[in-house]
């Protein structure tokens, strides 16, 4: 009798609404003299009446704008030093080829892809990796492309170029990527 | 002393394998019998309840072997427990009922006073059998240590695994993972909502970096900033109305502020250095933040309408990510110390700060809703693995993963 009507009310309960804890106050025990716990009821979060309080919905994400080609024969890479984001200046023709590009051809558009190796944090990484690109889009604009054909970017740590932790992957994967869009 | 506080015999042992590494001196002994019915359920709750507690670092589990079949109607003998010198037993049960879905019961017993402290029920479909056994473990952390359990929460957390990323919701455990966001390009910088039920973080999957928030129970999901440059960092004010983002809209990377609906973003900081990684104190008025304006990354403080900053962290060249205790009192971040990346705290009123790990490559902590635990990445054995630690940083736990890095850990709210 007692369990039935025990059970009536874990029932009301949970159709209430949640998966909420239910005190055993009505279980017989026999010489019972403890208290029951009191206090906040440890309940689901009450989203989905009747069903799972855990249930996470899957959502696939799909990658975005492929590349498009730009002009032929010309690297689209530039490399940096350690903590730094100054163009050397063996890549100051590539800068300047694509800058010609650029130029002749005005309803075209470029992101630079900033990026860093592997050491550090990925958000800190991240803005280091976009003072690599803004050096590369600010170059551009010297030589006189168009604020607006010219998005900088970063990707921080995240895409490295090459796998590995020694010196030699860390100074390829210390760069910028021009891609047009 | 490595201690392998394990549980469940047979092909469950590895799911709740806890790794603690060092022993705290006050740990509370205490004896989780296996529930009545749970041979017949897909979870083994009492092994469940059992590295819940001790991953807290404030229990040590004792052996129940030999137990005789108990649940919660027993008035169990309980003299051998005190000879095993169990503090506590918890007992209980799980059966199913009618409508297919799983009353479980627990009691806890006092063994030293041979008093009951009371017990508990819980109904719940068999999905949400974890999430019984996590609630109990929470009842008994409370009633034993007079602080809110963390174990029926929740924490994001992302994997790579070859060229796939996903972004996972799972129990505080590490267990239960379900994938909210799956892609072809990195996601990084997960945060909950002070509700629980949304996540922010920054998505590459349009080959830049721009901040989503995402309703997790139903996959609804809204760009809130995706700005020219790159977009990131997103951290909830506690109301959430409103979350400051790291944007570079104006060129270099400074910090922003966004109504949770979107449109037009309001900056924060002026300067001509990085402003990054902000997070908001509890009480919103203040928001930590990462800047290099005087040379080297620091931690700032500011308010949390912008303005002037205070620097907060004046030990060594690099010092990142931070996070704050809920209750404001602690502030937990990632330090380079001689090449490795190192975790710490500090403790703001005295500014004194304790290193915490013996590993080189820690990132991301995030502190437990009732501020007992740190959650953060880091490599161990070539692999990104996850752990916990208490703030003495004496009781680690490795979480399990899914295969692949695991990496991006953050802690999510009590559930409501």
């Amino acid at each position: 009798m007692k369990k039935r009507v025990f059970l009536a009310f874990a029932l009301a309960a949970a159709l209430a609404g949640c998966a909420s804890g239910v005190k055993l106050d009505d279980v017989p025990v026999e010489d019972k003299q403890g208290t029951a716990i009191t206090g906040q009821t440890p309940g689901g979060t009450g989203t989905t009446p009747g069903g799972s309080a855990t249930r996470v919905e899957p959502v696939d994400a799909t990658r975005g704008a492929a590349d498009a080609a730009g002009p032929a024969g010309v690297g689209r890479i530039v490399y940096f030093d350690y903590d730094s984001n100054v163009i050397k200046p063996e890549f100051q023709n590539v800068i300047e080829a694509h800058a010609r590009f650029l130029r002749a051809n005005g309803s075209r558009h470029v992101v630079i892809e900033g990026h860093t190796d592997e050491r550090g944090g990925r958000e800190y990484n991240l803005a280091l990796g976009q003072r690599r690109s803004e050096a590369v889009r600010r170059a551009l604009e010297l030589l006189g492309v168009k604020d607006s054909q010219v998005e900088a970017v970063s990707f921080g740590k995240e895409k490295p170029a090459v796998a590995g932790g020694d010196e030699t992957a860390f100074a390829r994967n210390r760069r910028a990527e021009i891609a047009y869009r | 002393m490595a201690l392998l506080g394990a549980a469940a015999a047979g092909p469950a042992l590895a799911q709740f394998r806890v790794e603690v590494t060092g022993v705290g001196l006050t740990q509370l002994p205490i004896a989780i019998a296996p529930f009545r019915g749970e041979a017949d359920v897909p979870q083994k709750i009492a092994a469940i309840v059992q590295a819940d507690l001790e991953r807290s670092g404030q229990f040590r589990g004792i052996d129940p072997a030999g137990s005789p079949v108990l649940d919660e109607t027993s008035r169990p003998d309980l003299s051998p427990w005190r000879q095993k010198n169990a503090d506590s037993l918890a007992v209980g049960s799980v059966s199913r009922l009618a409508d297919g879905r799983f009353d479980v019961r627990y009691r806890l017993w006092d063994v030293v006073k041979g008093q009951d402290l009371g017990g508990r029920s819980f109904v719940v479909p068999a999905i949400d059998l974890r999430l019984a056994a996590h609630h109990i473990a929470d009842a008994i952390y409370e009633k034993l240590t007079g602080d809110k359990g963390v174990f029926s929460t929740r924490i994001a957390y992302v994997t790579k695994a070859g060229t796939r990323y996903n972004l996972w919701v799972a129990d505080a455990d590490g267990e239960n993972a379900q994938s909210a966001l799956a892609s072809p390009e990195p996601i990084i910088s997960p945060a909950w909502s002070a509700s629980g039920s949304q996540l922010a973080y920054v998505s590459f999957e349009s080959r830049k970096p721009v901040v989503y928030v995402h309703e997790i129970a139903s996959g609804n999901r809204r760009l809130i900033a995706n700005f020219r440059g790159s977009n990131s960092a997103p951290a909830w004010a506690p109301d959430g109305r409103s979350l400051a983002v790291t944007l570079t809209r104006e060129g270099g990377s400074q910090i922003y502020t966004i109504a949770a609906t979107g449109g037009e973003p309001r900056r924060l900081t002026q300067s001509g250095s990085i402003d990054t990684e902000p997070v908001y104190s509890v009480d919103g008025r203040s928001i930590y933040f990462v800047s290099d304006r005087g040379g080297s990354p620091q931690i700032y403080r500011m308010s949390g309408t912008g303005g002037e900053a205070q620097r907060v962290t004046f030990t060594g060249t690099y010092n990142i990510s931070p996070a704050l205790s809920p209750d404001g009192k602690w502030l937990a971040y990632i330090s380079r110390i001689n090449g490795a990346f190192k975790l710490q705290v500090m403790e703001l009123a005295t500014s004194n700060v304790q290193s915490l790990t013996e590993t080189t490559a820690d990132e991301s902590p995030s502190f437990a809703p009732n501020g007992r635990l740190i959650i953060y990445a880091t490599r161990q054995g070539g692999t990104e693995a996850l752990m916990t630690t208490t703030l003495d940083g004496k009781i680690k736990a490795r979480l399990p993963g899914r295969g692949g890095d695991i990496r991006e850990p953050d802690w999510g709210p009590f559930r409501r």
